[in-house]
């Protein structure tokens, strides 16, 4: 067994830099790397660019970052779930690009699979194929998106061990497999570190050798975004 | 008399058959859920990573690792599934979904569809809509027949940046059930109490009328 876990984040987070770009797995608040987050504000780092799928909530999850203007720019699919990031997007202070969210994923899946870049029919004869080159293939256009190149990916698991072996729950799992590996080096964050051993090698999700370091999360809020319900008849 | 909203989600219900495997947008789509016959097998699929969502939970029961794509919190039923984004991605592209259905602020009469970006205004992104439109078969807009200021919504070219090109195969409004051909909007339905003149005037596209168009039946 190959060791990846590190005592907390902190150790988890060492490397880490100004300038840099980093993935961070997570649907909304949904599965997000809270722990890693937290810590990125408290490092200050400056000058990031973002990969991933939202940028948070004011008070929650990138938007911490964004409060600081940490964040150079953003790549993500959907945006403007908070007041701060309209704010820094229309004064320029943050650039922001916009991309569909299946090649979002894709890019990087790409980069964890090592392909250089992929085909994908989504966006052709849009804007977001604009400079970009295609290509038919049977009668259909498709537009050629390059694999994402990243420092750092961080993403959030519910248990893990530390051979670095995880496995996700319900929705929180979205964007998280397809970052690990994605990056030089992937920050795994997990609820629970289990014993190597505990978990049952059919049930795990992404393979130890995806992640380089995996620490416990010391706290999860796991915040809801919109909390909907029915009413008992 | 034109449609409401639940009417047009009714109207579409009818679109989505026994054993469809369906993906809804947010807004009017979401509503269609609620009117499929009770007697047919359907999943829906959330592009976040579930198939097989179920109704919102009861209050209490909420799960945060548990959302659909509007982010709402939402339950399963029993053979549902989950999944990463890229394999969600690969249901939709790979055209393993039978249906989607979506919003839109502007359809063309080749099938163009915008629905992501009013330049000028906070744009927050397309999510997976473009992946969406790109790669459905079968796609259905369900949107008003006309804007806020009253402008039609069925053009001959959209006016707004696009979100696909030709891919829009149906559209269902508060006024008329249309289908996209080769030569424009063909009229296939009107709603309850709507004439033919009507829909002639509150289209801006090219509008085909062919013998007489029956009234929807919700």
């Amino acid at each position: 067994m190959i060791n990846k876990k590190v005592a907390n984040v902190h150790e988890a987070l060492q490397g880490v830099s100004d300038n840099m770009t980093f993935m961070f797995g997570g649907f909304g608040l949904c599965g997000i790397p809270e722990n890693s987050i937290n810590e990125l504000v408290k490092l200050n780092l400056k000058g990031l660019t973002c990969i991933s799928n939202n940028a948070g909530v004011d008070d929650f999850g990138l938007g911490l970052l964004l409060h600081k203007k940490q964040i150079k720019k953003m790549v993500s699919s959907y945006v403007g779930e908070n007041d701060e990031f309209e704010r820094q997007m229309l004064s320029g202070e943050l650039d922001v690009e916009l991309i569909p969210q299946g090649t979002l994923a894709e890019r990087c899946r790409a980069a964890q699979s090592g392909f250089p870049a992929i085909y994908t029919p989504a966006g052709y004869g849009t804007e977001v194929a604009e400079g970009k080159e295609t290509r038919e293939f049977d009668g259909k256009m498709y537009v050629l998106e390059h694999a994402f190149k990243a420092d750092f990916s961080f993403v959030k698991a519910w248990k893990g061990d530390a051979a670095g072996n995880l496995i996700f729950k319900g929705t929180a799992r979205n964007f998280n497999p397809a970052m690990c590996g994605a990056a030089k080096i992937t920050v795994a964050e997990v609820e629970e570190l289990v014993p190597v051993g505990t978990l049952d090698p059919n049930q795990i999700h992404i393979p130890g050798i995806f992640v380089q370091r995996i620490f416990q999360g010391e706290i999860y809020e796991k915040r809801i975004e919109q909390r909907t319900v029915r009413q008992k008849s | 008399m034109a449609l409401d909203k639940t009417g047009i989600a009714k109207r579409i219900a009818k679109e989505v058959k026994d054993g469809y495997y369906v993906n809804l947008g947010i807004g009017i789509p979401t509503l269609v859920a609620n009117y499929v016959r009770e007697d047919i097998e359907v999943e829906f699929q959330s592009e976040n990573g579930v198939l097989g969502m179920g109704p919102f939970p009861f209050e209490g029961e909420e799960d945060a690792d548990i959302i659909n794509a509007g982010k709402q919190t939402i339950t399963t039923l029993p053979g549902a599934s989950f999944f990463d984004s890229a394999m969600s991605f690969s249901m939709i592209r790979g055209q393993h979904v039978d249906l989607t259905i979506l919003g839109a602020m502007e359809v063309s009469e080749n099938g163009d569809i915008a629905n992501w970006k009013i330049p000028g205004k906070m744009v927050k992104g397309m999510g997976g809509a473009m992946d969406l439109v790109a790669s459905a078969e079968n796609i259905i807009v369900a949107m008003m027949h006309t804007n806020k200021a009253g402008e039609s919504k069925l053009l001959k070219r959209c006016s707004l940046p696009l979100t696909g090109v030709g891919c829009v195969k149906k559209i269902v409004t508060n006024l008329a059930v249309l289908e996209v051909t080769d030569n424009g909007f063909k009229l296939l339905e009107r709603a309850p109490g709507i004439s033919v003149e009507d829909i002639k005037n509150t289209t801006e596209g090219t509008l085909i009328v062919e013998g007489d168009i029956p009234e929807m039946s919700l």
